[in-house]
């Protein structure tokens, strides 16, 4: 019975989705909707995967990762080298083209899951030796490894290199970007709510004593690690094939990294509600104050810096700490909240 | 001759200059009640770090049930079947008082990953199990109408109750207990006493016990060990232990 | 040969810099246990404080040596004050948070620092005036320029400086008792808030001296240079082992040198992520660093 209910919300889910994507690439009757809030919207459905992603190892596991940019980048790249080099082949094995809706999403699913395959690999391979490090240094190590990603990136011609991977062909939409939103809230809550969100709370709360009541740290911190990181892989895909968006390596830096902890920072460490609200805060503040970030340039980051401070001397649970607000099932059986879980 | 659950054989820990456990050899068997007291710094806690494998033996071998457990990890020890509690309470402070038990069971859930992320029915089923034995064990020491509590926020003894409760929730056969009595009132470490005694009956567990509260250890303890700085001076029921001049000696210090 | 000596000195040099910033990291890290990472956009307050003061007294018109002391001493005040500043305001109030807060607001000052220090400076580069007439001594088929020199002759006379500070005198003996326990020092009648101080204080006047010895060399500035030039000296650190003030400078010297070979390879493009590579290896294998000792947790 739970499994017919699951399917139905799902297929519904999907339709709805595939409907409002209609009304978004040809409007209802005569209303159209204005091109750039849908840009505002598309950017705040790949900022709501990358932070509940990054809310998975950083808040569930308490591992303070500042390299997410750097799976974004690995995930991005990979997805975007695969729809580039091979979207017609692989259109034309089922009948159809890129320009075609079905080609298009065809693709779109091999692209996105390469990106996922190889920013988990990306994941694996930063992680097992990172994971071993306490708080400071892991941070530290993970915004290393995600320069040197970077500067790897930068160095691949056939991607484009300091230009950015501009050859990149737009198959991205509101249907893909809102569908990978809701599967990475559906995923993480899930984990949270289980058995293994358990897990992930000892190893955040004692490791050692984790470790005596039979958990293996290291694998858990590896596989939140690695699932986070093709969360990540995949926002990369989509957002490196949305219009006019290419990838490039000077954008997916530690800076990027930093907006990604301030939007979970913001929302409350550990809080899937909050990671959602601090991605939607923060992909509209910027726009806002876009006109007075061209008059100062730089204005944007010393209000994300202050934004940083004042919460961390004022509130640092941030606004939801690691309590869910809203739907029932976001908050059932999840971990009991103390206030002030970052303190 | 009885069943050995636990034997260490000339186990010796060296920190650098510093010998903290030497040459220790010691039988645990099946059923047993065995204290291990020494005064403060003699080894006990590290004694319980190697038995966990949190230390590694610089020298020695120690057996659980046979299989050689030298150089293990933690998790994989707890795997075979021992569990411990900690000197210092380590509760888990995210986690109410139930889910810190919830956790410990998590080593014999037999759910994968997907299932989780799924929601299967299995993972449903699985999740109702393990709330119903933990809310189990949370009756048994007393401690279910704080079962959605932080679990930090309880009085000591509590936390130390649930510390044990936390251990027994992952199936162990053996039960290491690092000073459990510490900081209870009297009456409180009569209770202790009967609930270890009670986990050896009816849990069938051999239990192994820290211990600085002599009236617990001699009141408890069937067989008693007694090392200082490091090394076995004594072993034996508690009313020779009492009476042995090395004993009294290492307790009170020389002529 | 003399293309090894040459990387040589040129490594010496630049390495003199990374040690003078990494000095601060480790001196802070020491005592608060925190990576201050707002330490490497202190360096570039430096630069730039002693741009304005280089400016001030006209010195691309009548280059000095004293002028060049001036410039050098101003700077380092200021820094000085600018560095307890920051810990008064934003790291005190999160002393007692967790170490985690404390990093996040760490990075929120570097963000501050940099970004702010573009609204206000303006993202352009500036240049900064000559302090000292530009001369290059050759010796033995090696140009050795003058800036160089200096360069290693101020970092080592500074560092000196600083172990005699401090071994040799009391607030020195306070800064090491702190590191070693703070709660303890605090018993022991120490003054730690002001030791705390007193070490941000002496970190950001040696970031300082390194901001305006490198404006001697490079004279190209601008409000983002600190931040690779601040993360590669926090690699020094670490690889000196973290908390160890000799090896802040052993440190430093080493990834200047590699830099600097690096560059002279086809593999220049990878250099940034040199200094990354070797933090990643020395926290693998040896994380207690060169001059380290590792600590081990009480189960």
């Amino acid at each position: 019975m739970r499994v017919t209910t699951k399917l139905l919300a799902t297929a519904a889910t999907i339709g709805l989705l595939l409907g409002l994507n209609y009304l978004f690439e040809h409007g209802f009757g005569d209303f159209r909707i204005n091109a750039y809030y849908a840009r505002i919207l598309n950017l705040i459905g790949i900022n709501i995967t990358l932070a509940v992603s990054l809310n998975l190892i950083n808040g569930l596991a308490g591992q303070f990762s500042i390299g997410h940019a750097g799976f974004m980048a690995v995930g991005g790249y990979s997805a975007t080298f695969v729809t580039v080099y091979y979207g017609s082949a692989i259109a034309g094995l089922f009948g159809s083209s890129l320009d075609e809706p079905a080609g298009a999403a065809v693709v779109m699913l091999v692209s996105l899951v390469t990106g996922a395959a190889a920013a988990a690999l990306a994941g694996l391979a930063v992680g097992i030796p990172s994971l071993r490090l306490r708080g400071d240094y892991l941070a530290i190590v993970t915004l290393g490894f995600s320069e040197i990603i970077r500067v790897i990136i930068l160095n691949i011609p056939a991607v484009g290199g300091a230009t950015g991977f501009t050859a990149a062909i737009p198959i991205t939409n509101f249907f893909w970007i809102f569908a990978v939103a809701i599967l990475t809230i559906v995923i993480v809550r899930n984990i949270a709510a289980s058995t293994f969100g358990r897990v992930l709370a000892t190893i955040r709360g004692d490791e050692i004593a984790a470790e005596a009541m039979g958990i293996s740290t290291t694998r858990y911190k590896v596989l939140a690690f690695v699932i986070s990181a093709a969360l990540a892989g995949v926002a990369g895909g989509l957002s490196g094939q949305l219009f006019a968006n290419p990838l490039n390596p000077q954008n997916l830096n530690f800076v990027r990294s930093i907006e990604i902890i301030v939007m979970i920072v913001i929302g409350g460490i550990g809080s899937i509600s909050g990671a959602v609200f601090g991605a939607t805060a923060l992909t509209i503040m910027p726009e806002a104050l876009r006109r007075l970030d061209q008059q100062f340039p730089g204005l944007r980051m010393v209000t994300y810096a202050l934004l940083l401070i004042l919460m961390m001397i004022f509130r640092p649970q941030g606004l939801f700490g690691r309590r869910e607000l809203g739907w029932a099932w976001l908050r059932r059986r999840g971990p009991a909240a103390p206030a002030a879980a970052i303190k | 001759m009885a069943d050995t659950v636990l034997e260490t054989r000339a186990v010796t820990k060296r920190f650098g200059g510093l010998t903290a456990v030497k040459t220790l050899t010691m039988q645990v068997e099946r059923g047993a009640l065995y204290g291990l007291i020494g005064p403060n710094g003699a080894g006990k806690t590290t004694v319980f770090n190697l038995l966990t494998g949190v230390y590694d033996p610089t020298d020695g071998d120690m057996l659980f049930q046979g299989a050689r457990i030298e150089g293990r990890k933690p998790h994989e020890i707890t795997r075979l079947g021992i569990a411990r509690t900690f000197q210092n309470i380590r509760l888990f402070p995210d986690l109410s008082v139930v889910e810190n038990v919830m956790a410990a069971r998590h080593l014999r859930s037999r759910q994968t990953f997907a299932d989780a992320v799924l929601g299967t029915s299995r993972h449903h089923h699985e999740e109702q199990e393990i709330r119903a034995r933990s809310m189990a064990l949370l009756e048994l020491f007393d401690l279910q109408r704080f079962a959605d509590e932080t679990a930090v926020s309880l009085p000591y003894g509590s936390q130390r109750r649930l510390e044990i409760a936390r251990a027994l929730a992952t199936d162990p056969q053996l039960l290491l207990l690092d000073e459990p009595a510490a900081g209870m009132n009297p009456q409180e470490a009569r209770d202790l006493m009967r609930v270890i005694r009670r986990l050896r009956d009816e849990f069938a567990l051999t239990i192994l016990l820290v211990e600085h509260n002599m009236k617990v250890v001699m009141g408890v303890c069937e067989t008693v060990h007694v090392i200082d700085y490091g090394e076995t001076i004594a072993i034996g029921p508690p009313a020779e232990i009492q009476k042995n001049p090395k004993v009294i000696e290492a307790y009170l210090g020389g002529a | 040969m003399d293309t090894v000596l040459q990387q040589l000195i040129n490594g010496l040099s630049l390495g003199a810099i990374y040690a003078l910033i990494a000095l601060g990291y480790t001196m802070v890290y020491g005592v608060l246990r925190l990576i201050n990472f707002a330490h490497g956009d202190v360096y570039m307050l430096g630069a730039f404080a002693g741009y304005f003061l280089a400016n001030a007294l006209d010195l691309d018109a009548s280059p000095s040596i004293a002028g060049a002391i001036v410039v050098t001493l101003g700077a380092m005040a200021i820094c000085g004050v600018i560095g307890v500043l920051i810990e008064r305001l934003a790291y005190r109030p999160v002393r007692h948070h967790s170490r985690l807060t404390a990093l996040i607001t760490a990075i929120g000052v570097s963000l501050l620092l940099e970004y702010g220090g573009q609204v206000v400076f303006g993202a352009n580069p500036r240049f900064f005036p000559q302090m000292i007439r530009a001369e290059v001594y050759s010796v033995g088929g090696v140009q050795i320029t003058n800036q160089n020199l200096l360069i290693i002759v101020v970092a080592i006379v500074v560092m000196f400086g600083l172990q005699f500070i401090v071994h040799r005198t009391r607030i020195g003996k306070a800064m090491r008792a702190t590191s070693f326990n703070l709660s303890v020092a605090k018993l022991m009648g120490i003054n730690t808030d002001y030791v705390i101080a007193f070490t941000f204080a002496l970190g950001s006047a040696l970031a300082a001296v390194g901001g305006v010895m490198v404006a001697l060399a490079i004279p190209r500035i601008d409000p983002l240079m600190g931040l690779m030039t601040g993360l590669k000296a926090f690699v020094a650190a670490v690889l000196g082992g973290i908390g160890n003030i000799p090896g802040a400078m052993i440190g430093g010297v080493l990834i200047g040198l590699l830099e600097t070979w690096l560059g002279a390879t086809a593999y220049s493009t990878y250099r940034d992520a040199a200094a990354f590579a070797v933090l990643i290896l020395i926290l693998l294998f040896r994380p207690a660093g060169i001059m380290g000792t590792a600590t081990v947790e009480k189960v």
